[in-house]
This record gives structure tokens, sequence and C-alpha cells, in this order.
């Protein structure tokens, strides 16, 4: 579906994407998992055929996004980061307009444009204008818009990002049913739990680089423990405690509000503080993430 | 303004053992906007001190040579000696209107500016009038200017002309805080575009700005009688051309203070009703 | 999938290859489409337009022209409301269209971002230009053909060459809805649309609109004849008078060369900023 190889995108004074390479295949949920100013969305827009490449070869549905821009966009949904509705118009036709930017006849972007708002739960509000409807309600419209070309792949910016917990979930739960039904997602996220619940595959960007791709639990086998033990102490600084805590765990890291030790079993390496008579305020023991991952790879956290 | 003596209402309650006002007033209001203004003021500068000029120009001498050609004046002065007073008040209108209507639906809708000043001690009496007293200074460096320049073209007969400026900043001060409740009552800004076209593009036509109302169908002269800037324009004709007489001036003068009382009261309760809920 | 348009938008591929002008999907009617919905929303307001050069005309046919009395135009004495109607017809479809193209424009792109969804469809920047300006000149034929039945029933129309006044006006839009909305693309804030008013109200005052360009100093009178609204009125009053001559063709021919140069520079400036 998409192919990318030594991919660059610079601009005047900075290189956003530094020469990635990227295999996204059809019917996956394909991630890049990185923070904010890693060149994710810059990698997005290229795919989105809204950005001419720098460097090196991308082909989308087949395509040279150089040449055949028009053609691949009308194979492509896609929800960017920002949403971009027409507050000048209702909620329906948001849809409607948009499906005759693809050059769709009008009875098929009506028929859809049901269809969709139904896959939105936005249908009651279907003569609504946009500007009254919550941060989530827009988010699904915008998705509901993206969809309206029935496309082959659908490119999600930052998808989740300001939502509550709640309309988060919600939004999942769609994107769960469009990659059943054979979508192909291509998203990029700052969240790591969004990565986990929704990539099959996904890749780890950092500065414009990948450091690392695979599944995320082939991520994490490779490149973390098993489990974490996360420890507080009353301390401006938790640097001064690594002393206490050498030997106990295969790693540890270092934030300004905890310690985090990498070992095989945490219950283990708790109890083996104990014994050494270490008070932390408090000790948690969980499994490693997406979020342990990245910080091992790029000695940063990924939501600052 | 406010923030500079030892009277200001900046300091913490308490810091100076509660003496200190626990607000910076209107004043601070006043300070805001000239504040925002110094940024913008050259480009504001074309609108209201150039197109001013502009039309004096145009009108006074372009079309005044038609006028004069035609008609030999309007009562017995050129045409662009009759025009100078008109474009003075008119010109009050624009800055007037220019300065109450998007800026105080952004203030309480888009960027909400009166949503932060009145999160401090500052009250909506503040507000409004800290808006207006802004106004007010806009108003008069607008006529001081044009009033300047108009004086040194010889359209100024009169030393009583100078009493024009403060009038037609009384007059611009009139629809301003009318102009201002109007703004502040709107939830969105088609009203603001309408109000452009079918109250001030209209007014400014038909007061006697450019041509003497007698000019228009009877029905209509009894309308712009009680348009604030047929009395701005009439006194400050009368002023700067010698003829007026006290009474008269008095009374336009009068209503348009009414107007102006009239339209703060509104303003405040309006922007009350918009704000404190 | 979006198989009926996959023939047209192909072909379209591969006239953006051929010719050298920014990409577009020939379908700048989509554009179109979207800005009429809006548009049955804030009617009112664009309706509102209408009445400002009829609010104009009835100021300077009565206010005025009873005061000027004939003006002398090409040879011939006209009733000043005569005179100063196709001035009016003029210089309103350079304002509406500079309004449309400038403010309404800048807001879509800065603001409602509506450019940004509508270049991730297949549509391209040539598309988006072409759009709001064949937009923008809809608007414009509408306005114009409304002025001219008020003036006619004000008795300030003389010729039924008149009737072309209104595709006149519609070029007219062009060339300024055109330059206009490539100007726009390089404003940052609000408060630099105050310097468009600083190019549009001298044109507007100062193009033989209100006066004939006679009664300008000789030195003044070269100036005047550059820019570009001195042509559209020029125009139009030899159409609503039936004054045809070849001038005509000189400033058609002015305001197309503008019309042109500002669509393809501002397909250009839009291609510029958002596919970057």
């Amino acid at each position: 579906m998409i192919r990318a190889r030594g991919l660059v995108k610079a601009f005047d004074d900075f290189t956003a994407v530094d020469g990635i390479d990227v295999e996204v295949r059809p019917g996956e949920a394909f991630g890049f998992l990185g923070p904010n100013g890693a060149g994710k969305s810059s990698t997005m827009r290229m795919i989105g055929c809204v950005s001419p490449p720098t460097a090196g070869e991308l082909t989308v549905l087949g395509m040279d996004p150089r040449t055949d821009g028009p053609r691949i966009r009308a194979g492509l949904g896609v929800v960017p980061q920002r949403d971009s509705l027409d507050e000048e118009l209702t909620v329906e036709e948001n849809i409607w307009v948009y499906g005759r930017y693809f050059g769709l006849p009008r009875r098929l972007v009506r028929e859809r444009a049901a269809e969709l708002l139904e896959f939105a739960q936005l249908t009651d509000r279907a003569r609504s204008v946009v500007e009254p409807l919550s941060g989530g309600m827009k988010r699904r419209l915008t998705i509901a818009r993206a969809l309206v070309n029935s496309p082959r792949i659908l490119l999600l910016d930052e998808p989740t990002t300001g939502l509550d917990p709640q309309a988060r979930h919600v939004l999942w739960d769609r994107l769960f049913r469009l990659k059943r039904e054979g979508v192909t997602l291509v998203l990029t996220t700052h969240y790591m739990d969004e990565a986990e619940q929704l990539c099959d595959r996904l890749v780890v960007m950092d500065h414009g680089r990948i450091v690392a791709e695979g599944s995320p639990s082939a991520l994490i086998a490779q490149h973390s423990t098993r489990e974490v033990l996360e420890l507080r102490f009353d301390t401006a600084d938790h640097a001064a405690h690594l002393g206490g805590v050498e030997g106990v765990a295969d790693r540890v890291e270092v934030l300004p509000d905890r310690l985090l030790l990498y070992t095989p079993d945490g219950e283990a390496a708790q109890s083996e503080l104990h014994r050494r008579g270490l008070e932390p305020l408090s000790a948690l023991v969980r499994r490693s993430t997406l979020e342990d991952v990245f910080l091992h790879l790029t000695g940063r956290t990924l939501v600052d | 303004m406010a923030g500079t003596g030892t009277t200001s209402g900046r300091v913490a309650p308490g810091a100076d053992g509660g003496t200190a006002p626990l607000t910076g007033g209107w004043q601070a209001v006043t300070a805001h906007w000239l504040a925002k203004y110094r940024r913008v003021w050259f480009g504001t500068a074309i609108t209201s001190f150039l197109s001013p000029l502009l039309y004096l120009a145009g009108m006074g001498y372009g079309l005044g040579m038609l006028v004069d050609r035609g008609a030999g004046g309007i009562d017995g002065v050129p045409y662009v000696v009759f025009v100078a007073p008109g474009v003075l008040a008119a010109t009050t209108l624009q800055v007037a209107a220019g300065e109450t209507t998007f800026s105080v639906m952004g203030s309480i809708k888009w960027d909400r500016t009166y949503h932060g000043m009145l999160a401090t001690p500052l009250g909506v009496r503040d507000v409004v009038t800290g808006h207006l007293a802004y106004v007010l200074v806009r108003l008069t460096m607008a006529a001081v200017v044009f009033f300047g320049v108009a004086a040194a073209l010889g359209t100024v007969r009169s030393w009583w002309g100078l009493l024009a400026v403060p009038v037609a900043v009384l007059g611009g001060l009139a629809f301003a805080s009318c102009c201002y409740a109007y703004s502040a009552s709107l939830t969105n800004d088609r009203g603001l575009a309408l109000m452009f076209r079918f109250v001030v593009m209209p007014m400014t036509l038909f007061s006697g700005t450019f041509f003497p109302i007698e000019q228009l169908p009877g029905w209509l002269q009894p309308v712009a009688w009680l348009t604030p800037l047929w009395h701005a324009v009439d006194a400050s004709r009368t002023l700067v051309l010698g003829t007026a007489d006290p009474g008269g001036v008095l009374l336009h003068v009068g209503y348009l203070a009414l107007w102006a009382a009239g339209g703060y009261l509104a303003a405040v309760r309006v922007l009350h009703r918009r704000m404190v809920v | 999938m979006a198989a009926p348009d996959q023939g047209r938008v192909a072909a379209a591929g591969r006239l953006a290859r051929a010719v050298p002008i920014p990409a577009g999907a020939g379908m700048a009617r989509m554009l179109v489409e979207r800005n009429y919905r809006s548009f049955r929303r804030t009617w009112v307001i664009i309706a509102s337009g209408f009445f400002e050069p009829v609010f104009f005309l009835f100021a300077m046919g009565v206010g005025i022209g009873s005061l000027v009395g004939d003006v002398e135009t090409e040879g011939r004495l006209v009733p000043y409301v005569v005179f100063v109607a196709p001035a009016l017809l003029a210089a309103s479809a350079m304002n509406g269209a500079v309004f449309d193209s400038t403010t309404n424009v800048f807001f879509k792109l800065k603001y409602a971002k509506l450019y940004d969804s509508v270049l991730a469809t297949p549509l391209g920047p040539r598309d988006v230009a072409l759009g709001e300006i064949a937009w923008a000149l809809l608007r414009g034929l509408v306005y114009s053909a409304a002025f001219l039945a008020v003036a006619a029933l004000a008795g300030a129309v003389t010729s039924p060459l008149a009737l072309l006044a209104v595709p006149a006006a519609t070029l007219i839009g062009w060339a300024f809805a055109s330059i206009g909305m490539a100007a726009t693309t390089y404003m940052r804030t609000w408060a630099d649309f105050d310097y468009v008013q600083l190019a549009i109200l001298p044109m507007f005052l100062f193009s033989a609109t209100f006066f004939p360009l006679e009664t300008y100093p000789a030195a003044l009178q070269g100036v005047v004849q550059a820019t570009p609204l001195f042509h559209g009125v020029a125009m139009v009053r030899d159409l609503m008078l039936g004054q045809v001559g070849p001038d005509l063709l000189v400033h058609v021919a002015y305001l197309v060369v503008l019309g042109l140069v500002g669509t393809a520079w501002t397909a250009r400036r839009i291609e510029r900023l958002l596919l970057r």
C-alpha cells in the first residue's frame, strides 16, 4: 500500500524526516510513534501528497505522489491533526461537500453520508452546525468525512490528542471496526497506550529517523524487560538513590520524579530493596510498555 | 494612566496594609486598549487619518468643481467648505463604529479579553467605561488631525470652528456607546456586517454630510434629524462657518449627550447580562 | 471507491503534468458548490451588499445631482446621475470582488483552514484559485445585474448596450478578485487589510468615478488613466452611454491581462503556502 525508501523531507532550516524506510501492507494498522517534532506529521503529509518529498522514493497505492497526487488522494482518507471541518456548514453538509470534492455523484454522497453519520454516532446532530459540537464529536465527524470516498488507506494524524478518556475509547472502537472491514489504517501518535491498542505494527521515530520497528509486543520483548518497578522517594534529586538500588535490576532509568527499575520480576526486586532497608514513598510494579521502549531507545519520555 | 502612581490598584491587597484600592479601575482597561492600539496604529492611521483626507480631496475639490460650477457652491460657500465639517463628523462616526464592533464581540467571544478582565476585581462598568474612554482618545486624535489639515486648507471660516472638534468627538461618542451596546448583545458577527451596511453607510451618506438634507425627499428629512450624525454635522458646520447660534448648538449638543448617556447605560446593562451569568 | 471519477482525475493528472501551472483536478466547480451551500446560511449579508451602490446612487443622483446639473463626458452633456451610475457599477464590482477575495479568503486560509482539507482530496491549488475566483464572479454578476435594474429605474440607463455592462462588471470583478486573492496570500494579520484600503480608496475616489477626467490637473490625468479602475469605469460608461469605440478594446485588454496574471499568481501562491 505504502512503500518508502530513504525518504527525506528537508525545510530551509531543518530536516524533518531524515531517510526513513517504511512498508505498509494491505489491511494492517500501522503506527508512527514518537514525541512531538519527531517527523511523524511530515511523513503523513508526504504520504497524503500535500508535501513533496525532498529525496528518496515513495509510492502510495502503487503510484508516485510527485506526479499522481490527485489520483492517489482519490483513494485516501485524511484525518489531519487539527480538525479542519467546514464551520460554515452543517454536520451532514460537511460530508456532502467533501464527497463532492472527490467528484462523487450527489445521490451517492447523500446515501453515504447517512451511513457515515450512523457510524460516527452523529445522526441526531446531522442538521446542527459544526461549531457547538464537542471535541470528540468533531473528531468523529472528521473521520466520517474522511471515509466518504471509501478510501483504501485512512491516514490519521494524532487521532485522539486533546480528547477526554471516554471520547478516546469511543474513537478507538470506531477505528477497530474500520480495521475489521479491511481499511488500512496509518496513524501517528505520541501515546503509547494508543499505539498498543490500535497498531499491528509500528515504527518508533525520533529526530526524523526510525529507531525501531515491529509489533508492540515484539518491541517490548526486544527493547525492555517484562516488568518495571517504579520508585518515588521524598527527595529533590532521584539520582541520589542510584547507589542504593545498584544490582537490583537489569537497568535503571532516572526521571525527575521517580526511578524506573527494569527487571523480569518486579516483586523480587521490591523485596530485595526492602531487605536492604530502602524506604521509598511509593513502589509500583507494572508491565513494560512502549513508553519504556521509547525511553530505552532515546533516553527521553514520549510526552513531555 | 493607571498603574504608575502610588494609588495604583496593581498592588496585591494587604501589601501595603490594605489601604490600596483593590482595582486598577477603568483606567486599567483603557491602558489595555491603548497598548493594543500602539501595535497597529500605523495601519489604522491609513483608515482613520488618510481616508478622510482623501474624501475631502475627492469630494471637496473634485466633485466640488462640478457643484460650484452647477450651483455656485452651497448656501453661498464653496462646496469644499461645506463638505469639510461633514467629513469631520463622518470620520468620528467611522472611528466609533470601527472601535466598538468587532473588538467588542471579539473580547466577549473570540479572544475572551473581557473574561480575563472580569476575572480580576474589575467590574462590568469599568470594562465599558475603559473601552469607551479609549474610543474617546481615538476620536479626539482623528478629529484633531483632520481639523488641522482642513483648517490649513482654508476651509475653516471662524475661530468658533475650534469647537467643532469637541462637537464631532461627542457625536462619535454618542454613536460609539449605542454601537457598543448593540455589539455586546450579538451572538455572531452577521449583525455587525448588517449594521455597517444599513446604519453606518446610509447615515454617512444621508445626514447632511455631502449635501444638505433639504435635497432629500420630504419624508426622509425627519429621519435624518433623528440621527446623531446629522446633529454633529449641523453643529460643526455652523461653528466652522461662523454662523452658529448658541441655542442651536446647545440643542444639538444636548441631543448628542442624551444618546451618549443612554447608550452607555444600555451598554453596561447588556454587557452585564452577557458576562455575569 | 471513487470509481466514477477515476477517469477524469487521471486525465487531470496528465494535464497537470503537461501544463506548467499549478496542479488541479479540473474540479473548481466543487468549491463553488461548497460556497453556494455556505451562502444559503448567510445570504442576508451577501444580499445586503447590493444596497451599498444603491445608497450611493441615491445619494449622488438625488443629493448631488441637482446641485451639479449636467456634466460633459465624451463631448456630450448628460445629467449627473447618468454620468455617475456607470462609475458606481464599476466601483462596486471592484469593492465587492476585493472584499470577497481578501477578507473571506484570508479567513478560510488562516483560521478555518478550509483549503488544507480541500487539498487532501483530489482537488489541487488551481482548483482552489479558480473556484474562489469563480464564486466571487458569480456574486458580482448578480450584484451588477441588480444594480443595473435599479439604475434603469432611476433613469440612468440610456442605451440598450447597457446590458453589456453586466459582463463588463464581471470582468472588473475578475481582475480585482484575482489580484486581491493573490495579495491575501501575503497577509499576516487582519491589520494588513488596512493597506488594501489604501489601494482601493484612492481608486474609488479618483478614477474619473465622481467627476470627469478633464477635471483633473493635466499632470494627474496620466496617473488616473493608469489605474485599473479607470479602465473599468470607462468601459462601463462607454457601454451604458452607448458610445462604443476602439478604446473599449484597450480597457478590456487591460483588465483581462490583470485577471490572468492574478489567477496564475494566486494558484502559485496557494501551492507555495499549502503544499510544502
